[in-house]
């Protein structure tokens, strides 16, 4: 049987997920262990929650 | 303030002035039973917003009586270049149902892909067997619905900030009216994008590049979510500019150790450093490909969403499924006008990483 191509769709969104969602989880605990360093951790988990997007824009365009 | 945005808005509408057209149907109105049509219909919808057009549509609907497609829109200029130029107005295509006689050449439109090809008088296609046409295309140069707007902007941004600094002279450093809304913007670019991460000395040279980059996309990313419907910033060539600016830019300020840590990077044996000199030298290609697609992808991402979930309100039919639609549409819109400013800071928080990057001393 041969897998639809959108499977591999759904594969990437997957793991863009889990990727967003570890750099938020890191940047929560990093806020909560350091509150007055909170404006410095956003910036540096926006980025990266950015980096991963990008990742799995180019997976899904190159589908 | 407000009135000079009013005025450009009339200005730009009495040039072009809006019209209103009428053009003969060929689809017969569609049965509302037959779903396949109508997806297929709301699909290639979807689609044709997405790319460039030659004219603002507003809306079109089908007059019950006529069965003619009445279309409301704001018709723009046509520039082609096929031995020697031929001007004339998108409206005299008609939606690809006339042909236009331009001295002495007929150019038709193709409505699947909006594009204009060379046709003879009868304006017949020879498709290949994709259904593409095989018709000779002209050079396009025309102000089309995406230069239009850019160049709309470019001109609300020009009159918009010249006027803050002006303002802002005269008040003598005090900002007024919309200044006060964009001057903490600025401050922020300045202190929390440019100097932390360009440096206090160098950051002045690329102020410039990043005002202007973030309010153009933030500004065309707001337009695109109007009723309008253009689609700037999810279109590749746009994207691939912007990024194409910030390579050269970055490239071409870059210092000795910026391309010293890319060919010969200090402080590692040299087995490695041949080893990363290429990885090193593919980033610097992948770094603006990355800006660019992240900008593209996400505001096409952002439309294709927005106008499939309108869409559903054709597809259920019904008070629950429709209000579905409508709330689920709602909240998307809200996370759109977050995901505008998002990525306008995204694109120059990056920029200007690159940039301390290049500029970066030898102090380590």
């Amino acid at each position: 049987m041969e897998i639809p191509v959108i499977v591999g769709g759904g594969l990437v969104v997957i793991g863009v997920g889990i990727g967003i969602g570890l750099t938020g989880k890191g940047a929560m605990e990093a806020i909560g262990r350091q509150p007055d360093a909170s404006g410095k951790i956003q910036v540096a988990a926006l980025i990266l929650a950015a980096l991963v997007e990008g990742i799995g824009f180019a997976a899904l365009f190159a589908l | 303030m407000k009135n000079l945005k009013h005025s450009i808005i009339i200005i730009f509408a009495l040039i072009f002035g809006l019209t209103i057209s009428a053009a003969p149907n060929d689809n017969k109105i569609k049965d509302p039973k037959k779903e396949g049509s109508l997806k297929t219909e709301i699909k290639e919808y979807i689609t044709h917003h997405l790319k460039d057009s030659h004219s603002y549509s507003i809306t079109s609907w089908v007059d019950e009586e006529t069965g003619k497609k009445v279309y409301i829109e704001i018709p723009l200029p046509v520039i082609l270049y096929d031995n020697g130029f031929h001007f004339f107005m998108s409206s005299a295509l008609k939606h690809g149902k006339k042909v236009v006689e331009s001295n002495g050449n007929y150019y038709k439109l193709n409505y699947h892909d909006s594009k204009i090809y060379k046709t003879n008088k009868e304006g017949v296609f020879d498709y290949d067997s994709d259904h593409h046409p095989l018709n000779e295309t002209p050079l396009d140069f025309s102000i089309t619905k995406n230069v239009a707007s850019i160049i709309l902007v470019a001109i609300l941004m020009f009159l918009l900030f010249s006027g803050l600094a002006k303002s802002f002279a005269k008040n003598k450093g005090i900002s007024k009216g919309l200044g006060r809304f964009f001057e903490p913007i600025i401050l922020y670019i300045r202190d929390e994008i440019a100097i932390p991460n360009i440096g206090e000395k160098k950051y002045k040279n690329y102020m410039s590049f990043l005002l202007t980059v973030f309010f153009f996309v933030w500004f065309l990313n707001m337009l695109g979510l109007t009723p309008l419907g253009v689609n700037v910033t999810g279109n590749i060539a746009v994207t691939f500019s912007l990024a194409l600016l910030t390579f050269i830019i970055t490239n071409f300020t870059a210092n000795k150790s910026y391309w010293g840590h890319i060919f010969w990077m200090p402080g590692v044996p040299v087995l490695i450093k041949i080893v990363l000199a290429p990885i090193e030298l593919l980033g610097v290609f992948i770094k603006p490909f990355s800006l660019l697609i992240r900008l593209y992808a996400n505001i096409q991402a952002g439309h294709i969403v927005l106008y499939s979930l309108i869409g559903l309100m054709f597809i259920f039919k019904g008070y629950l499924g429709s209000s579905l639609s409508f709330g689920l549409a709602f909240f998307i819109s809200i996370i759109e006008i977050l995901v505008a400013l998002l990525q306008a800071y995204i694109f120059t928080m990056l920029s200007a990483l690159y940039f301390g990057f290049a500029v970066a001393e030898e102090d380590h």
